[in-house]
Parts: structure tokens; sequence; C-alpha cells
């Protein structure tokens, strides 16, 4: 306990100088653990290759001796109406509860009545900003060697809004909402990231030239924020530029903001960069500190079962909940020997080119920690 | 004849750069123009801001050297003002050829874009941009062959917007069947006179079910009436995905306006960078060439200073304009002198990795005309 509140007070010295009261309080909205004290997390192992991915990633934690204890929940069989979904209430209380979540690949089911799965997790809990870390693997060779750079996409509007109508036969409008609470949010949250991970720039893409008072607001917003953090170099890109110079020269980036459009767009194209959304982590952020960690890529049914599966997203994405967690030194030992197996070779599954199980892959990290 | 020429010169400077000095000779023997056709045509000229006059200097001394049939009237336009000038446009409607450096729209300034407004006006209602490897130009991705062909004047870029209460903006994106029809139409044709074998639709239809799939079903009419050309779709983050990890997959790319500017700078910047990949923007009777990807960058200060702007895109957009003009011999001289030079690889501007100044490019390009 002594050190919990050792370590409160020195964060709430490092914050004192530059965020506003709700920075704080997304903060102390976790709690910090100590040896005896385990932090609880919601673990949603999803469908398809889930479980087993899933299974890797409390191998590894449990060889690394991180202080977790996971609450499985698993997506149910049946509309819970509570949740107009197959999640159930117990599964979102449960986030809501622990404030940190890892949620596997989970196949929407087709039909109709019900919400779909990410569309529910996203509005229940509020999860208003995307963050995506894409840093090149060393020793998976894509053509971009330099890629490290951190996308955080804004969630919940835009133009995702799902606000659509037909004026008359032929003619479709479809409205795209930006609001000024949504995008200081977003703001925020990327400000308060490139402090925390010790990244120097954040640029702000958008297309204020053409779409004048929508992104023109976000960018204002943004403006707003970025003087609260003078120490972070702060820059507006037009997004053809952008998109132009991330296939040209991905060092040039550092931590990028966006509306949501763009951001869908920006962060898939900035996880092909790095090798595939098999490879890429991506943790949601909600109000009052949630995060909620997920594998980006599909359920894969075809491979499931069959001890194929790649479980390095799922992994990197429970580091991204780590570092969400101030665990830095574990997230630091974990990624480490999760590059360090990449990058030896010897232990590859087999959408990177090579032989092993998903057993195999994840023994071999366990046994670089 | 063009039609001919295009593909057997894309094919040969492709697959062997070291053909490509022979090429020059290459020249189609069966053509026979219409009396007169060797009339100079008038073409109005817009410098543009920033590095517009720049590089629209160079275009003029490379058509000079060449003596090519076209004479330029130049109109001063900046990105500043608050619409075209009418006399830009009485001479764009009288000539139905433009060439265009490109013209700067200020951000966030509440001056609509001039490029927007002259496609609105004169109903440009495609924009193709067109990507491809040079051969001496390093680039990460191989066997790049793609034609972006994007819809020009609705969807996003309707500048349709509003304050609903102080801090909620709204802004409309609008799909007419009309204008998604025309624009795939233009698509399939593109293809079909080029010897294309497949196009693909990019869109958002899983979220923006009405909008994009209004665009989507204009797209599936159209192509049941190509049978020999392959129709297939794409997500729009799937495909910036797939364009940086497999970009030899796709061939036409037909989209709506937002999603047509993202994918056409992301290809552009694989196959070598806006400097040098070539655009214009197409109606039913006017046509506008211009630098293809990111028109509205006009560069920055120390680049207009220095003179060391990239007038390959430019250069090679002329090259496309004297074709729409029926002027295929040129065409094919200006080409293949500006493919010589970057092949040769002495005189590359800064975005390309050498140090040379515009004029050094031009003077090389005049050099190797032949």
């Amino acid at each position: 306990m002594i050190m919990a509140s050792q370590i409160v007070r020195r964060l709430l010295r490092s914050q004192q100088a530059n965020s506003p009261a709700r920075v704080s309080s997304l903060l102390l909205g976790r709690t910090f653990s100590t040896e005896s004290n385990p932090i609880v997390a919601t673990l949603f192992p999803g469908d398809g290759i889930g479980p087993e991915i899933a299974e890797s990633v409390k191998q590894v934690f449990r060889a690394a001796d991180v202080p977790i204890e996971w609450e499985e929940h698993y997506v149910g069989k049946e509309i819970d109406p509570r949740t107009q979904s197959f999640l159930t209430w117990e599964s979102l209380e449960s986030v809501r509860r622990n404030k940190v979540g890892l949620k596997g690949p989970m196949a929407t089911p087709i039909g109709k009545g019900h919400r779909s799965l990410n569309l529910t997790l996203r509005k229940e809990l509020n999860l208003y900003a995307n963050v995506r870390p894409c840093y090149s693997l060393p020793g998976y060779k894509t053509r971009y060697d330099d890629v490290d750079l951190v996308t955080i996409r804004e969630n919940t509007e835009g133009e995702y809004s799902g606000l659509e109508h037909q004026v008359v036969r032929g003619v479709v409008e479809s409205i795209k909402i930006i609001t000024r609470q949504a995008s200081l949010r977003v703001a925020e949250y990327a400000f308060h990231y490139a402090t925390a991970h010790g990244r120097a720039r954040v640029s702000a893409i958008h297309k204020a030239n053409i779409m004048q008072k929508t992104d023109g607001l976000f960018l204002k917003c943004c403006r707003e924020v970025a003087e609260k953090y003078p120490e972070i170099t702060y820059e507006e890109v037009v997004i053809d530029n952008c998109c132009m110079m991330l296939v040209k020269n991905p060092a040039l980036f550092d931590v990028l903001v966006m509306p949501n459009l763009y951001g869908d767009i920006i962060s898939d194209l900035c996880a092909g960069l790095i090798g595939g959304l098999g490879l890429t982590p991506s943790c949601n952020i909600g109000e009052g500190g949630i995060a909620l960690a997920e594998a980006v890529h599909g359920s894969a049914p075809d491979i499931a079962g069959k001890n194929m599966a790649n479980p390095t997203a799922l992994l990197l994405s429970a580091v991204t909940m780590l570092r969400h967690l101030e665990l830095h030194d574990k997230a630091d030992r974990i990624q480490e020997a999760i590059l360090k197996t990449i990058a030896e070779g010897k232990y590859r599954t087999g959408d990177l080119g090579g032989t092993s199980t998903t057993t195999e892959f994840t023994k071999a990290i366990c046994d670089q920690l | 004849m063009a039609r001919r020429t295009l593909p057997i010169l894309k094919q040969l400077c492709a697959r062997s750069p070291s053909l490509s000095p022979g090429l020059g000779s290459t020249r189609s023997v069966t053509y026979m123009p219409r009396p007169g056709d060797g009339a100079p045509r008038p073409v109005t000229l817009i410098a543009g801001d920033g590095i517009g006059p720049l590089v629209t200097g160079a275009v003029e001394q490379v058509m000079d050297a060449m003596h090519a049939p076209v004479y330029f009237e130049r109109f001063e336009c900046n990105g500043e003002m608050k619409s075209v000038p009418p006399e830009v446009m009485d001479s764009i409607k009288k000539n139905k050829v433009c060439l265009k450096g490109g013209l700067m729209t200020p951000v966030g300034g509440g001056v609509s874009s001039l490029n927007v407004q002259l496609r609105k006006e004169l109903d440009l209602f495609a924009s193709l941009v067109i990507c491809f490897n040079l051969p001496g130009l390093p680039t990460r991705h191989e066997n790049v062959d793609i034609v972006v062909i994007r819809e020009n004047t609705e969807g996003e870029y309707a500048g349709l917007e509003h304050e609903v209460v102080p801090g909620v903006v709204e802004s409309l994106k609008v799909i007419t069947k009309f204008c998604s029809e025309r624009v795939a139409k233009y698509a399939f044709e593109y293809a079909y006179l080029n010897n294309r074998k497949t196009v693909t639709a990019v869109h958002k239809a899983n979220i923006m079910k009405l909008a994009d799939g209004l665009f989507l079903e204009s797209c599936r009419e159209v192509a049941s009436n190509y049978p020999s050309i392959k129709y297939n779709e794409i997500i729009v983050d799937n495909c910036c995905m797939q364009l940086v990890s497999k970009p030899e997959q796709f061939d036409v790319m037909v989209t709506p306006n937002l999603y047509g500017n993202l994918v056409a700078n992301t290809a552009a910047g694989i196959a070598g960078g806006t400097g040098v990949m070539p655009g214009g923007n197409v109606g039913a009777d006017h046509a506008i060439f211009e630098q293809g990807a990111s028109a509205g960058n006009v560069g920055n200060q120390k680049l207009v200073e220095q003179k060391k702007a990239n007038p390959v895109a430019l250069l090679l957009s002329s090259a496309m304009m004297l074709r729409h003009l029926q002027f295929p011999s040129f065409a094919d001289r200006l080409e293949t002198a500006v493919k010589r030079v970057i092949s040769e690889g002495k005189f590359m501007t800064k975005d390309l990795g050498g140090t040379s100044t515009t004029q050094e490019v031009v003077d090389a390009v005049i050099a190797n005309l032949d």
C-alpha cells in the first residue's frame, strides 16, 4: 500500500504541470498493484482461434509473474435482453468494475434483432479512443523497417454515426458529426499518451481545407489541448499528404490523432506497413479509465483448434494493456521476449512463414523471459 | 493508334529498361491524320501558386522545343481568390482543354477550394491518377500499374456543412445514383479502351450502408454491361492495407470522392511520389490536366526559392493532354524523353533523391527529345 501511495504521489506531481482534473481522474480510476494485490482483468477469449491465443497470453503472463488475475467471460448463445446482444450484462459489468480487459477476436453472428458485438462494447463502455501502436517487428521483414508510430482514432462519432437516409430516389445523404466534446476528449488522451510514453510529436490529421467547419472544429480542439502541453511538438497534416508521406517515409510520424473515418483507414494502412492485422496490437480507451485491449484480426474459423494460430497480436495487445496499467517493466520484458523470438526466426507460426505451432511459439517466448 | 502504342510502350518500359534508349525509334507505321489536324490548338494555362509557375514554365519550354502544335493562353489565378475569374472560365469553355499548376487552398479559411470550384462548374466528374513504376526510380514496391478513377463532384466534398449548436458541427455526404453511374461508366470505358483487365470498386458499405451501398449498386449495374472486364469490390481500409503490401493485384480502381483522394495519394506514394504521377480531371465537354495526386499541395517556400520542384508529373500530364488532343507522336516523344531522363538517373529533383533544379531536369528532357 505504501508503494501504491508513493506511485500516486509521483504521478500527481508529474501531472500537475500540465493536465486538468480529467486526466488525473483517468489515471486514478485504476487500481495499482502490489505483490499481494493482483489486478483483476476481464478476459474475453472470443471465437475461433480466440481460446488458443488467450491461453498463450495466460501462459506468458504466468511465466513473467505478472500480477493479474483473469476473469473469463464468454459470449452467450442467446440474446441478453438487458444489452440487446449476445454479450451478457455480467460481462459488461465485469469490465466496468475491473477497468481493464483483453478481448480476443469475436465473430458477429449473422442475423437480425441484435447489435453487433463490437458496437455493443463500444456504446456500453463508451470507448472513445482506439490506440494502435505500430512498430516494425525486427526479424519479420516487410518493405518498411523503420515504422514506429501510434495511431489514435476517435471512435464514437464522425462519419460512422450511422445517420443516413434517402432524400429522394437515387439521392442518399450521410451525416458526419463532429462535436467539441468528443474531439477534446480524444485530443486530451492523445497528448496524455504522448507524455506518458515519452513521445515527442503529435500530428493531427484532417481535411480541413475542404471540410472547413467539421475538421476545422476538430483542429481547433486539438490546438487548445496542444497549448496545455508545450513540451510536445504539435503539427497538422492534410490527410492526402499524410498518406503519401506514410508510404514513402513512415519514420516522419510519431503520434497521429484523427477523427473516425481517417483513423480507420490510416490505422489499417499502418498495420499493413508492419505486416498486417495478425501482428498489430490495439487498445480501446473508455470513459473512467477503462482500457480494453483487443486483437483486431478475425477469428479465423478455418484454423481454429489446430494449434496453428499466431498469438502475436493478442500478446502485443496484452502488453499495451500492461503499459496502460503502468506496469512498464513487465511490459518491456514480455515485449522484448516476443520480439526476440520472432527475430530469431526459429519458432514462427505459419502466417509468418514458419512451421511452429501456437504452443511451441508460446513456449519459446516463455523461455526467453 | 494511340490506344495501341500506350500499352506497348508501358510493357516495354516495365519489362526491359535496357530497351528504353532504343524506344525513340519505335513509331506507329499506320497513322493517317485528317487534313488540318496539325493546326495549333489553344490550351488554357493556369500557372497556379507555389511551385505552379515553375512547373508550368517547364512544360512551356518543352512544348516549345518540340514545336508541338499547341499554344498556351496564360491566365493568372491564385488560391487566395474567392472564385475563379470569369475570363479564365470563358477561356476554358472555349478551348475545352486546360493545363494547370496546383491551386493552394487556405486551411480552414472560409474560402472554398478553387480546385473544387473548377471541377464543379465545368462538371469534371472523373479524376484520374495514373500510378506506375518508372524504370530507374527505386521504390519499395514493384509491378505497380494502377489507375485510380475518382468521382469528383459530390460525396464528402459537397461542402454542405453547418453548426447545429455551438460545439456540434454536421457535414453532409451526398451520393447520387446519377453521379455514381457516370463515373462507373467512365471507369469501365477507360478499362475497355485501354485493355485493362479488372475494375475494383472501393467503398465502406459495411458502415455507410445506404450511401456507399448506392455507389456499389451503380457500379454493379455498369459491370454487367462489360462482361469481359472482371469486377470486384474492396473495403477502403483493407484496400489501403493491400496497397502497401500487394499493390500488383490492383488495376483500375473506381471510388467515391474522399476515398479516392486517399487511395490515389497512397498509390502515387508507393509508385514513386506525387512529384511524378500524372493525372487529370475529365468531364463530358472539358478536360483539365494537372499533377496527379495532391493537386492542392503546392510545395513550400523553400522549394519555390531554390527552384527545385519536380516537373515530371506535369510533363507526363501534358503528354496525356497531347494524346487527348490527338497528337500521339508528340506525346510519345515527350514521354520517352522523360522516361529516359528518369532511368538515367543523373538529373533528379530532391523528392526523387537527387539534387537537380527544375531547370536542369527540363534541359535534360529537351536534350533527350528526338
